[in-house]
């Protein structure tokens, strides 16, 4: 029992960077409409950097997080420039099309460059024991910088001009126009954000798990069914829905092998949205009014 | 009257120049057209789904993959022979597509898209832990199972010129469809579902039967693709990066038109083999695949038929 | 003549917004009822309830006799009930044909593809299209779009017509004809309810005027007894002491 609990509580630590990776995709979607698939490539490209900082050049593990969430907001930018700036006014259709090629061209290069083979960060971090079971201080620090990093988000959306002006945009685009927001470059900031939240939590998750190239595919799943679950568009619903399914997954692994916690998710997936168009969230709503 | 539409004949005569081409003899053009017809096979039933009602199915190679399952299965374990095995398949899959896509066609564009993943995924995971399909080994058919069609050499001839057929067959239902009511109504939902709804298209069902139908000739395809080779597994069965290529393929020829998976899946190879100096670099496979997508979806959405058509606009009369 | 289409105690709430409330008034066949009334009133939500892409949260549809209430569009435009748009929505890549070849096939008519066509042609041709068959939709001006938007919802044959504000951004002489096209509906034996923001024109095409105030109905009546009522001009106009005058100088 004691040992179920323990499993669902790393699971919640875990889920908290899942939830900070479904709030780059929920972003983006949020402002432009355009579903990122490039979400998985990003992923990894923050585990790799991380790896790379820490392995090739010796900088500490959590101090390397920095440059990783800056270069992810720049590469951010240049994928918007390339990918979707042209597909913003057209069907939804487009911009998963062209969000999907560049994942391609990326997963592709990385399988090129580094096949299927195993990386792994080595971060020693003394962990918090309670009798036999132990929350490995990764897990918690992890945790923890998450919601340093969702705190400042949240400050930069509510509490800076340029926040404002995303979430203008996201309200109503042509409205926005009007009051003198440069949109374009709103835009290409929102999706260099959604970049760097997905660079940063894929760097998160490599201080916690080994990692190879096709690791992205599994987070980016994980990713979208957050999203689906918190709401699309709702950064705040992504985070708490990052933290339920960190906590179902707790709550399964003691069980199930680690190939069918995948299908779970997918069923979910599928489930929710069919289910419940707004998320998690939008059952409390409901519930209110009656 | 559609007989009089010389697409059509040019259709038939395309078919008939294919199955005639390695001669009954040339081996190596053999086993590349087999390729090349599984590919336009997957991308033109995939068509009617993305490029007439304008849903992507990202996981469309489940029916592929299905459909081999079945035949093999009914082959090995039941003993059944070829024809009604592959058709027993398309049918089993077209039908079990139906109930899913009553299911999963609710959601909308996006949503839609990565559920199919889900799909595809599901039932690979699914199929590997099923024992009476072999489980994670999967199927293998007996060397025997060739003498129903007279042998090995002349079963690959009689497969091939089946696959042939199924190929046709595939161009002429996205012809068909195209040119019917039905179609029409596709074509709306895939300009804008709400008015189509509006205008009294039933969406749900359309796109259910749309969905269904476009399920048949893959898994028909897949039960003669895996019969040939004689064995199956999960990672072949459910390949992504096979219906990865069909939308690529789909995309690159002309999404909405009939010859766009054809003409596509034909540059698709050329370019592939030109690029490719080696085809151990399967990587470089999706670089190219991706680069290629993006590309077309930038600046060429209508891919090449589309740039046909603009430039040459009688040409709509004689080449969907 | 007949009731065509009733509303009866119709309600619709978004959050915390009553958009509908309590409405009620019916169409009879061959008329055209005009819907007034300020922005915000909720003209365009009762057409959405109506055709099926919100469901109400109180109250009935009934459509020559049928509850068609909560049903979806696709099966409402089935019984003969078709609607154009405020804001128009062509299919942007079929041509003027094409596009009023959907409506043929998909509305009541339930016409095969070949007569589908016929049809188009002609419902085109009346609005004055006919010129332009095929031009894709794209390359239209929004005058012909307009037009578009209301020939493919005659081209399936309703018996009732509901029209989202369609002489909106239309220039005189554009209204004047489309004035004339929808008269020339009425004749063919079509009913019309119209929203409409062009007093003159909606009060000079109407037999009947139903007024929406708030999501409720606040008077109704013939064209001219509802430009006089009092109630009417303080909505439009919003003086309340007005009204109190003009009530009292009524009795």
């Amino acid at each position: 029992m004691i040992g179920l609990l323990a499993s669902i509580l790393d699971g919640v630590l875990v889920g908290a960077v899942y939830g900070l990776a479904a709030m780059g995709i929920t972003l983006i979607w949020g402002v432009m409409n355009v579903i990122n698939l490039t979400h998985g490539a990003m992923i990894v490209a923050g585990m790799f950097g991380l790896y790379f900082l820490v392995a090739a050049l010796g900088v500490p593990a959590y101090a390397a997080l920095a440059p990783v969430l800056v270069a992810g907001f720049l590469v951010g930018l240049a994928l918007y420039w390339i990918a979707v700036h042209r597909m913003v006014g057209q069907p939804p259709l487009m911009s998963l099309l062209s969000t999907f090629a560049v994942n391609l061209v990326l997963i592709g290069l990385g399988t090129a460059a580094w096949g299927t083979v195993l990386f792994n960060v080595q971060v020693s971090l003394p962990g918090f024991s309670i009798g036999r079971y132990t929350f490995p201080g990764t897990h918690m620090m992890a945790a923890a910088l998450t919601a340093a990093i969702a705190g400042v988000l949240y400050l930069f959306l509510y509490r800076t001009r340029a926040g404002k002006a995303v979430r203008a945009v996201a309200g109503n685009r042509d409205a926005a126009e009007l009051v003198g927001i440069p949109t374009t470059r709103i835009l290409a900031l929102a999706f260099g954000l959604g970049v760097a939240l997905a660079s940063v939590s894929g760097a998160l998750i490599a201080t916690m798990f080994p990692f190879t190239v096709l690791s992205g595919d599994a987070y980016q799943l994980k990713s979208f069914v957050v999203t689906v679950l918190g709401g699309l568009g709702n950064p705040t619903g992504a985070l708490v829905a990052g933290i339920a399914l960190g906590l179902v997954e707790g709550l399964a692994t003691p069980f199930m092998p680690v190939s069918w916690t995948l299908v779970i998710e997918f069923a979910l997936f599928v489930v929710v949205l069919i289910a419940l168009p707004g998320g998690l969230l939008s059952l409390r709503i409901r519930r209110r009014r009656t | 009257m559609i007989l009089r539409r010389p697409f059509f004949w040019i259709i038939g005569i395309a078919m008939l120049a294919f199955a005639a081409a390695p001669l009954g003899k040339n081996v190596e053009l053999r086993e590349s057209l087999v390729l090349a017809a599984v590919y336009i096979i997957l991308a033109s039933n995939l068509n009617m789904m993305l490029g007439y009602a304008g849903y992507v199915n990202f996981g469309s190679i489940v029916f592929f993959g299905l459909g081999g399952y079945f035949c093999l299965f009914l082959m090995s374990a039941r003993d059944w022979p070829l024809i009604p095995a592959i058709l027993a398949g398309g049918i089993a899959v077209s039908f079990l597509a139906f109930l899913f896509g009553i299911g999963i066609l609710r959601l909308r564009g996006v949503y839609f898209a990565l559920a199919t993943i889900g799909v595809n995924e599901a039932v690979m995971a699914f199929v590997n832990n099923f024992e009476p399909w072999g489980g994670a080994t999967g199927i293998y058919l007996s060397t025997g199972i060739f003498q129903q069609l007279g042998g090995p050499a002349s079963a690959l001839w009689i497969v091939y010129y089946l696959l042939v057929a199924t190929m046709g067959l595939s161009l002429y239902l996205s012809y068909f469809v195209k040119r019917s009511k039905f179609g029409l109504g596709l074509l709306a939902i895939g300009q804008n579902e709400d008015a189509a709804a509006v205008l009294g298209v039933p969406t749900p069902r359309y796109k259910a039967l749309i969905y269904s139908a476009s399920a048949f000739l893959p898994a028909v395809a897949g039960g003669l693709y895996f019969f040939k080779g004689a064995f199956i597994q999960p990672p072949d069965a459910f390949d992504l990066q096979l219906s990865t290529e069909a939308i690529v393929i789909t995309m690159l020829g002309g999404q909405g038109t009939i010859l766009g998976p054809a003409l596509g899946a034909f540059l698709y190879e050329e370019l592939r083999g030109w690029l490719l100096t080696s085809a151990t670099f399967s990587s470089f496979q999706l670089v190219i695949a991706g680069a290629l997508l993006l590309v077309i979806v930038l600046f060429a959405p209508g891919g090449l038929m589309g740039l046909l058509h603009r430039r040459w606009p009688n040409l709509k009369r004689f080449l969907e | 003549m007949s009731a065509l289409l009733e509303i009866e105690n119709l309600s619709k709430r978004f959050g915390g917004l009553q958009a509908v409330g309590s409405l009620s008034f019916t169409v009879v066949e061959r008329e055209i009822l005009g819907l007034i009334g300020p922005n915000g009133a909720g003209k365009s939500t009762v057409f959405n309830l109506i055709n099926g892409v919100f469901a109400p949260d109180g109250g009935r549809i009934r459509f020559r006799g049928a509850d068609i209430t909560g049903e979806p569009p696709h099966r409402v435009a089935r019984c003969g009930l078709a609607r154009s748009h405020q804001i128009v929505q062509p299919f942007i890549g079929m041509s003027v044909l094409e596009n009023c070849t959907v409506g043929a096939c998909f509305g009541r008519g339930n016409l095969p593809l070949a007569r589908a066509r016929e049809t188009a042609r002609e419902t085109a041709a009346m609005v004055g299209l006919g010129d332009r068959l095929e031009t894709p939709a794209s390359q239209l001006t929004i005058a012909g779009k307009k037009r578009l938007e209301l020939a493919r919802a005659l081209s399936a044959q309703p018996a009732l017509l509901l029209l989202d504000e369609v002489l909106a951004g239309l220039n005189p002489t554009e209204v004047d004809h489309m004035i004339g096209i929808i008269r020339a509906i009425r004749e063919r034996g079509t009913a019309i309810l119209i929203i409409e923001h062009l007093m003159q024109a909606i009060m000079s095409l109407s037999d009947r005027i139903v007024v929406l105030n708030s999501g409720r109905k606040l008077t109704e009546g013939a064209p001219a007894e509802v430009a006089r009522d009092a109630q009417v001009i303080e909505a439009y106009l919003g003086d309340p002491e007005l009204a109190k005058t003009l009530k009292g100088r009524k009795k």
